[in-house]
């Protein structure tokens, strides 16, 4: 082989730097999964505790839904949300969604910082937490 | 080993599939709500044209104008900057007659009306033209005529405060919330960079509520569906003579006034 040791070195030199996040990593892999929190006095009152719809697809899909949520309300005029038992919920995310979920940091921000997503919804709608900070 | 032409077309072909089928795979097992749907409210009120008559004849004391602007904008987190003209966020606010009415000055009219305040919002215009030159189609026509405004996708670009011809539309130049004085935690805030503005009070009607300004004015201003001839709102312009906001623009105003004379100061 030409150059061999040149080749070599820099082989390594690359894979160095490729597996960086890899190596850096090692032993630090014990975050465990978020554990989002229920507990807020709304839905301690609840009799049945359960969401607009099946705890699973509003854990993977609550973004998607949220989005038809804004459509439906702002450009259709529809405000009245029929989830798949049929039962009926009025689209608003502050009066439906953020009443019982009124602890932002112990539920929406442990999950988006785990997922490291920063959703900018809390730059317009309250959440309870934030609102009792301002006052 | 050797593998000729015909063999490889044949395994490759067969990766293909199972690449295929195992990425259709992480589609499919996503969890789906049975069935769902989305209606109107039973209760929403609805109508063909909103409209607003102000009669400025029963406006008599500045009390009777600071009620109604501070309905709308405690309801709907208006912040309040004071004096600080550049920065003010207007949904309903005052002018006086010779700006609100350009065109309707002359010399000779009372001096009460002359010098009485006007209370001015959004027209909800037929032919608005903000909404021809939002580049994104956050603002647009609701089919019940009222000029609607989706902050989520306004990117403050300001053509519609350009397009404007009434000064109804405002930009946040700074973060509304340290300067609005009490929060309603029903209704969002807005953020630096949209632009907003009276939104007739959708969030209201599509509950069942009429505008906020109207049932603070105690009867002084209506609001109604222009399109129907029995409405109330349509008797009443037929009994009173009214006048609209520069209507030679052709915008096709929905905020009536009635102004009355001497005897109505």
């Amino acid at each position: 082989m030409y150059d061999g040791g040149k080749i070599i070195a820099g082989i390594i030199i690359f894979l160095a730097f490729a597996l960086f996040p890899f190596y850096s990593n090692i032993g630090k892999a014990d975050i465990k999964p978020p554990k989002p929190s229920l507990d807020t006095p709304v839905i301690k009152a609840l009799k049945v505790k359960k969401c607009v719809e099946p705890e699973q697809y509003m854990r993977e899909s609550h973004m998607q839904l949220l989005i038809k949520w804004r459509d439906s309300a702002l450009r259709h005029a529809k405000r009245v949300y029929v989830n798949s038992n049929g039962e009926e919920y009025v689209i608003s995310l502050q009066k439906t969604c953020l009443r019982c979920h009124s602890n932002r940091s112990e539920f929406c921000d442990r999950c988006h910082k785990y997922a490291d997503v920063d959703p900018y919804c809390w730059d317009c709608h309250f959440s309870k937490a934030k609102q009792e900070e301002q006052r | 080993m050797s593998i000729n032409r015909r063999e490889f077309l044949k395994y490759a072909g067969l990766t293909c599939i199972g690449v295929g089928v195992g990425g259709a795979q992480l589609f499919v097992t996503r969890v789906k709500p049975a069935f769902s749907d989305f209606k109107p409210a039973d209760y929403a009120l609805k109508a063909k044209r909103w409209a607003i008559v102000i009669d400025l004849r029963k406006f008599k004391t500045e009390e009777d104008y600071k009620k109604v602007i501070e309905a709308c904008h405690s309801i709907h987190n208006v912040p309040d900057f004071g004096d600080d003209k550049q920065h003010e966020i207007k949904w309903i606010w005052t002018e006086d007659f010779e700006h609100s009415f350009p065109h309707q000055q002359n010399k000779f009219i009372p001096k009460t009306v002359e010098e009485k305040p006007v209370l001015l919002l959004c027209n909800h215009c037929t032919y608005a033209p903000c909404t021809r030159v939002c580049p994104t189609k956050a603002t647009f026509k609701r089919p019940d005529g009222i000029t609607a405004q989706d902050y989520h996708r306004c990117i403050g670009c300001r053509f519609c405060m350009a397009a404007c011809p009434y000064g109804a539309r405002s930009f946040n130049w700074l973060d509304p919330r340290p300067h609005i004085r009490h929060v309603n935690p029903e209704f969002p805030t807005r953020t630096p960079g949209v632009v907003e503005k009276c939104n007739f009070c959708v969030e209201r009607l599509d509950l069942g509520k009429g505008p906020a300004c109207v049932e603070a004015s105690e009867g002084k201003m209506m609001y109604g569906d222009l399109a129907d001839p029995n409405s109330e709102i349509r008797r009443y312009l037929d009994e009173n003579f009214s006048i609209r906001r520069k209507p030679e623009l052709g915008t096709q105003p929905a905020v009536f006034y009635i102004i009355g004379g001497e005897e109505d100061a």
